[in-house]
């Protein structure tokens, strides 16, 4: 064995060795994107969550304007926080879709008397199959949907008021 | 005062291994004549490393709440067993685990390698002492299980609930007594290596440590194997996980280094190949304890991730590693290779052997760590997945495997006779399947067939050795090699029929309702609520005939209280053809609940493979140890 050939281990240790100290140090990153974005909307066919109004499906998402698609649940703490930031968003006339995870219509609508309702239409998903369809792990949850129905942006947690300067102009850039 | 003994014996062993390093620095360079020292240390220390675990398994058993490591895993309601099991199941008694066995290892070379000549004895110990200061320091100034909480805890903060099974609480400390007895492979190769002494004599007293590793390693693999099959309720046995891989990694170098060694102790050939083996089985096995403590590979099994842990043990694997290789490149071109052999010939075999599970092995870390290595190039994040290892590992293991049908009857040096012959039986079966596989199950794959075939064919053929001898005066060590290679055809057989005959079905069914499965007819009779010692469940009752009797299965889904888990109880009914396996899971708000049943034919041949590798390995062991005892008591 030639001498090169057996340093030739000892610069792959030291190579693989030093991956594994730049992993270790580098923040680590827990968060699951969706690997959805930027594709279609999967189908669904949600039933409304309050009765009276609406059903959502996946169609209605397709209206030839951006617009918001929001996971919440009237069991979900952050979801409170978020509620006045997404009626500001309304406000500013922007149109919000929402899907109530594992809710339940007397549920939702007692949440909504108390943190307002921003939502164009809302669909129920009882076992959450749409929630994992669309990747998303967690509530609440927000998809950028454009105009033809693909989804542009996920934004994990809920909508800050600083969050939403970033929301409007990424709404404006797919439009 | 049961906590600060078993610290204390850690310190005071941690203060021996560093006297010990320096004693067999001095004795090596012929500074001083340390020999009985050195051993007496080494043999000190290892009971002293006992002695502390010891005290951590009465701190376990008694539920001292005062010390934080108890009160953080153990309970007091919990199963005497599993708050014995408990005191390995956590991070800092396991690393203690791990110190303990290496300090018992350290004392065993002491007392059992004295035919080695004293320099290369003297200098593994030398080696072994430095493995074990390294632990020592890792786990007295990052992981100490003895420290105490003040004031101590009302209550213990319970133990996983998945790790309350009796699989797995012998599961950790198994892979570890393989992990470790690596290491004195290590420490062999490394001290010969100084002493320039690599020779027959060294692979016979490495070969039963290597042995005896690849037995633990080889039974704790099949055991995890099986109770992630039976306990997580996914109905699979492998999943090419990070964390599967880091146990399976060292278990290709360390099959490699059994068969390496052994052409080394019968024709003293191999001698940089075997070192150089012998230094990456125990570098797979720190990169495995790496991977699974530092948490820097996404896995399904999730361990506290500590970055000050990873770094250390991190720490410690470079300068091991790298000292080691090092040394390698050294020494390597000062070994005279000895007696040469032809292409056809078992040392051959053997090489090629070798050369089939390092590429194996290489493949399996490549997949393993592309991930980490992809990200720190481009920032993406990706996951190497089954599709990748089953493509690229499969025909290897098949080529592998049909060595494994020759290997074993070609003789030492130069084959001469016609040996092709002889396997003249075992490849009419191979043949005979695989044409039936090809006419009957044209949906599976390639690989899937050619497995079936090469199991049909290696299970006549692994027996073939044995013919023509008398089987009372067998060597026990051709027994074991006999059997292990049965068992690793049985292991494959399984594996294929898994994946060629398994039918699955995931279903919504009420009570009352039937549901076909294979053979089977299952009726889903009813649903009902039960309790254990900790925790509540819904269970199902299922009655499943294929014509004859009835078989009542009862699925699980429990909820334990502390902490608030729910796990998965499949049931499952082994029949003399097959597993049924069940699981229930969640109800609909129309009255059905969830069933996932599968029909798995001949898959309990996988872990009777296992087991048979195993107790071949055991039997070679026997055999070497018998045999080393005979030439002691004729010397």
């Amino acid at each position: 064995m030639s001498r090169a050939l057996r340093l030739l281990p000892i610069i792959f240790i030291v190579w693989v060795l030093g991956t594994f100290a730049w992993k270790l140090i580098q923040p680590s990153d827990t968060t699951i994107r969706s690997q959805l974005v930027n594709r279609d909307v999967p189908a669904f066919e949600l039933p409304a969550a309050l009765p009276g109004s609406p059903p959502l499906r996946s169609d209605d998402l397709a209206t030839g304007e951006p617009r918001l698609l929001n996971l919440f649940a009237s069991w979900c703490v952050p979801c409170i926080a978020e509620a006045p930031v997404l009626e500001d968003l309304q406000r500013r006339g922007v149109k919000i879709d929402g899907i109530a995870i594992r809710d339940t219509p007397s549920a939702v609508a007692a949440f909504f008397d108390r943190h307002g309702n921003p939502y164009v239409r809302i669909g129920s998903d009882r076992n959450s199959s749409v929630q994992l369809a669309m990747g998303s792990v967690g509530v609440p949850e927000t998809f950028i949907i454009d105009g033809k129905g693909v989804i542009r942006f996920q934004h994990i947690g809920p909508i800050k008021p600083e969050d939403v300067p970033g929301i409007m102009a990424r709404l404006e850039q797919v439009r | 005062m049961t906590a600060e003994a078993g610290l204390a014996a850690l310190w005071l062993a941690a203060a021996l291994s560093l006297l010990g390093l320096f004693l067999s620095i001095l004795h090596v360079r012929g500074k001083l004549e340390a020999d009985r020292t050195v051993r007496g240390l080494a043999v000190v220390q290892g009971l002293l490393c006992l002695f502390a675990f010891a005290m951590l398994l009465i701190v376990f058993a008694r539920t001292d709440l005062s010390v934080l490591l108890v009160a953080s895993n153990s309970h007091s309601a919990k199963p005497f067993v599993y708050k014995i099991a408990g005191a390995w199941g956590n991070h800092e008694g396991s690393m203690l685990l791990w110190v303990t066995v290496l300090g018992l290892s350290g004392a065993a070379m002491a007392v059992f390698s004295r035919r080695l000549p004293s320099r290369t004895l003297i200098a593994a110990l030398g080696a072994q002492a430095a493995l074990a200061l390294g632990f020592h320091a890792f786990l007295l100034l990052a992981s100490n299980p003895f420290a105490r909480l003040d004031p101590p805890a009302p209550e213990g903060r319970g133990l996983n609930p998945l790790l309350q099974d009796p699989g797995l609480a012998f599961h950790p400390p198994t892979l570890y007594l393989g992990y470790v007895g690596l290491s004195v492979a290590f420490s062999l190769a490394v001290g010969a290596m100084l002493a320039g002494d690599v020779d027959r004599q060294l692979a016979r007293a490495m070969r039963p440590w290597v042995l005896g590793a690849w037995i633990f390693l080889t039974l704790g693999i099949t055991a995890g194997s099986y109770w992630a099959y039976y306990e997580l309720g996914w109905g699979g046995w492998w999943f090419w996980d990070p964390v599967e891989n880091a146990s399976l990694m060292p278990w290709l170098a360390a099959t490699a280094l059994l068969h390496s060694v052994a052409v080394l102790a019968a024709r003293n050939a191999l001698k940089a190949w075997t070192m150089m083996l012998a230094v990456i089985a125990f570098t797979m096995s720190m990169v495995g304890t790496f991977l699974v403590r530092s948490g820097i590979l996404t896995s399904v099994h999730s361990f506290a991730v500590d970055p000050t842990r990873g770094g250390f043990i991190l720490a410690l694997l470079g300068i091991y590693v790298t000292a080691a290789f090092v040394l390698f490149a050294v020494r390597a071109g000062t070994l005279r290779e000895g007696a040469p052999f032809e292409l056809v010939s078992r040392e051959a075999a053997i090489v090629l052997n070798n050369l089939l599970l390092t590429v194996i092995l290489g493949i399996v870390f490549i997949g393993t760590l592309y991930p980490l290595m992809a990200e720190a190039v481009t920032g993406e994040k990706l996951s190497v997945g089954a599709p990748y290892f089953n493509a690229v590992a499969g025909p290897l293991a098949i080529l592998l495997g049909i060595l494994l049908t020759v290997g074993p009857l070609l003789s030492w040096r130069r084959e001469s006779r016609p040996v092709l012959r002889k396997l003249a039986l075992p490849a009419l079966f191979a043949a005979t399947v695989l044409v039936i596989a090809f006419l009957a199950w044209p949906q599976a794959t390639i690989l899937t067939k050619l497995g079936l075939a090469l199991g049909a064919g290696l299970i006549p053929a692994a027996l073939l050795p044995l013919i023509g001898r008398n089987p009372l005066r067998t060597p026990l060590a051709i027994w074991g090699m006999a059997i292990a290679h049965l068992g690793a055809g049985v292991a494959i057989a399984g594996m294929a029929a898994d994946s060629a005959f398994t039918t699955e079905k995931l279903t919504a069914a009420r009570p009352g309702e039937t549901v076909e499965i294979g053979p089977w007819l299952v009726k889903f009779e009813s649903v009902a609520p039960v309790a254990g010692p900790n925790w509540t469940a819904v269970e199902a009752e299922l009655r499943a005939s294929r014509g004859g009797g009835v078989e009542v299965l009862r699925p699980q889904t429990r909820s334990f209280s502390n902490p608030p888990t729910e796990t998965n109880e499949a049931a499952i009914k082994t029949v003399l053809a097959g597993q049924l396996y069940t699981v229930i899971g969640q109800p609909d708000p129309e009255g059905r609940w969830q069933l996932r049943l599968w029909w798995k034919p001949m898959v309990t041949l996988i872990w009777l493979g296992g087991a048979l590798v195993g107790l071949g390995g055991l039997l070679a062991l026997l055999g070497h140890a018998r045999r080393a005892w005979r030439r002691r008591a004729f010397a």
